[in-house]
């Protein structure tokens, strides 16, 4: 069992609600997954009209909202945010992300750790997505952070555990646990990350953009929790990387009619 | 050093000539790995990429729905007035063009916002011809807070205006601010642009990186396509955006690629694009810049455009009036051009929807920006 604040879980899988191509799939997906702790963009929650098709289903589904502040760009816009889903969703768990680089969407050192700072005091969970940096890693402990989510390659880049080195840093210093999130492109990869010893990752492109969501949901918690039972039975295994093949309809083919 | 600088000091013979010798090999070696090197963006948008269309498709679908999902940001373009003192052949708001004039009230703004609302958009773009003295900084900054209210993303298309300006606007919840170039070619600049304040190529060149200081959220960027080679405009275009994102990090970037299409005293394209034409450069773009947003109007027919998604476009507009006031009172004679795809907005949205795409109609939530 994953403890995480005051609530246990029994999945080492999160995931994530972006990219779906319908919220029957997303449901579906996370379902498959067994995930029970699900992250989602405020900025995507239209907090005008009550119905809402990524809300809605995700709380008929029973798991664990994750609000995150992704679209921040500075501290005082994350905390303003993680206010604002407090207020709506009646939850104080808040992932927090600010990036104020559009391009590769890296996570601000700096306005993160003012933030968590700042989120920590007003009674928060704050579980802060950060590049793998063990000093940061450490700062974000002592202002009272929940977890730490480091990541393993830029966001929705499918390109596994680029960060190894630091991330095996993290892990072996943290006191809190370690989420590794945004890379995770193969259950190959999940698994390496769970082999080394990490708490639990966040898998959200990766599934949401397979050609069938719901198997490679079922997929990454298989793998998942195996990559876990080895690292407690101090075994560790290689990965790979699998090609997606083209089309059998050529894409242009509308050019030719 | 201003891009400007960067672009006048540029070998265009050269690389236009670069252009057009390129070979299979450098194509096949800019398909592999292409992204954001100036050289690889040349080789996909030559005419020896052609053949390779099926392939630069593949790797552009594939890009795109890694990096967007099967999300399809809408938006509508807002028509707040058709005046404009300046002279573009291309243009039905042209200053002599016989055309009823009009810019709205905030009572017939209102008007239009409600329509709008109404379908579900929650992203628009204000658009104007350029008329500084009656439709300027002023006017703008009266109407903003109207729309602002309604809409959680707001982008403007008007004439290019000041650094204070735009942070005045910025501060009043402007988000993205689109200003096409609409040819690189200097001398071709100067034949179209014959009258008013457009006609300073430098200024216009320029008012990217003075929207970048001021802070906004995105810029979008855009040639004409078809007033001059499309090839070399669209090249240098690349050049553009790669200059501005080594500069100015923190700003997303955008990208409109209109044709030249019929309008009231219109002229013909020097260069047409073809449907092909266009395919090759969506896909030249994506494989060069991961996460440019690629925005497709009303201006491209339905059947084209039902098949773009997937290549590279990210965003789109549907049911679309390109005249002031044309969502409450359509009339047709005001029109800037004419629009192709005249479907509504739910007839768009579920050929989209059956291709396996979803409309995003909320992205951002506006409260939240600029606090400080
Ligand atoms: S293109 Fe713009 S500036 Fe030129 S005539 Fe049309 S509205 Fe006026």
């Amino acid at each position: 069992m994953l403890m995480l604040a005051d609530s246990q879980f029994s999945s080492r899988l999160f995931t994530g609600t972006g990219k779906f191509s319908c919220s029957k799939t997303m449901v579906a997906s996370i379902e498959a997954s067994g995930s029970q702790l699900v992250t989602m963009a405020m900025k995507r929650i239209d907090l005008k009209t009550a119905s809402d098709d990524i809300l809605a289903p995700l709380k008929a589904s029973g798991v664990k909202l994750l609000p995150n502040t992704s679209g921040a760009r500075n501290a005082q816009e994350a905390v303003f945010v993680a206010e604002l889903s407090r207020e709506v969703l009646g939850t104080s768990w808040v992932k927090l992300e600010i990036h104020p680089d559009p391009k590769y969407l890296m996570p601000d050192p700096i306005e993160t750790l003012k933030a968590a700072k700042m989120l920590c005091d007003k009674g928060f969970v704050v579980l802060p997505y950060v590049h793998a940096d063990p000093v940061l890693c450490r700062h974000l402990e002592e202002v009272g952070c929940a977890a730490v989510m480091p990541l393993g390659s830029p966001i929705g880049s499918n390109q596994g555990l680029a960060t190894q080195t630091f991330l095996k840093i993290i892990i072996e210093q943290a006191n809190i646990p370690v989420v590794v999130d945004a890379g995770i492109g193969a259950p190959s990869h999940a698994m390496q990350a769970m082999e080394m010893g990490a708490s639990a990752v966040l898998v959200n492109t990766a599934i949401a953009s397979s050609r069938d969501p719901v198997a490679m949901a079922r997929c990454f918690e298989s793998a998942v929790s195996a990559g876990r039972d080895a690292y407690l039975a101090g075994l560790g295994v290689t990965s790979c990387y699998a090609q997606q093949t083209s089309p059998q309809k050529p894409l242009t083919a509308f050019l030719e009619s | 050093m201003s891009f400007y600088d960067e672009l006048s000091s540029l070998p265009r013979e050269q690389l236009k000539l670069s252009l057009y010798s390129i070979g299979p090999k450098e194509v096949e070696s800019a398909l592999v790995s292409s992204e954001g090197s100036l050289s690889s963006l040349m080789a996909l948008l030559s005419p020896a990429a052609e053949p390779y269309i099926e392939q630069m498709a593949v790797r552009a679908k594939e890009i795109t729905r890694r990096r967007f999902g099967t999300n399809i940001g809408m938006y509508l373009p807002l028509y707040l007035s058709n005046l404009c003192a300046n002279e573009c052949d291309y243009c039905g708001f042209s200053m002599s063009n016989k055309l009823k004039r009009k810019s709205l009230t905030s009572d017939e703004l209102k008007q239009e916002i409600s329509i709008i609302k109404r379908q579900g958009f929650d992203s628009i773009l204000l658009v104007s011809g350029e008329h500084e003295t009656k439709v300027g900084i002023d006017y703008f900054a009266s109407m903003l807070p109207l729309v602002k209210k309604q809409f959680s993303y707001v982008a403007m298309e008007v004439q290019p205006l000041r650094e204070d300006e735009y942070k005045h606007l910025v501060n009043l919840g402007l988000d993205a601010v689109m200003l096409y170039q609409e040819t690189y070619n200097p001398t071709t600049y100067q034949e179209h642009h014959t009258r008013g304040n457009k006609q300073d190529y430098r200024y216009r060149v320029d008012s990217p990186e003075r929207i970048a200081r001021a802070g906004v959220d995105k810029i979008g960027l855009g040639v004409l396509l078809g007033l001059d080679d499309w090839r070399f405009d669209a090249l240098m275009l690349g050049y553009h955006l790669h200059y501005l994102e080594r500069h100015f990090w923190r700003c997303r970037y955008s990208l409109s690629l209109p044709r030249l299409r019929p309008c009231t005293g219109g002229i013909t394209p020097k260069m047409p694009l073809t449907d092909k034409g266009l395919v090759q450069l969506i896909c030249a773009f994506r494989l060069f810049n991961q996460q440019l947003e690629i925005s497709l109007s009303t201006r491209e027919p339905a059947s084209l455009r039902d098949n773009l998604y997937g290549l590279g476009v990210t965003h789109i507009s549907a049911g679309s009036s390109t005249e002031p006031g044309g969502y409450s009172n359509p009339q047709r004679q005001l029109n800037q051009f004419e629009i192709s795809d005249d479907r509504s907005v739910s007839e768009t949205v579920s050929a989209m929807v059956a291709k396996g795409y979803i409309p995003v109609w909320k992205d951002w939530q506006s409260e939240w920006i600029n606090l400080s």
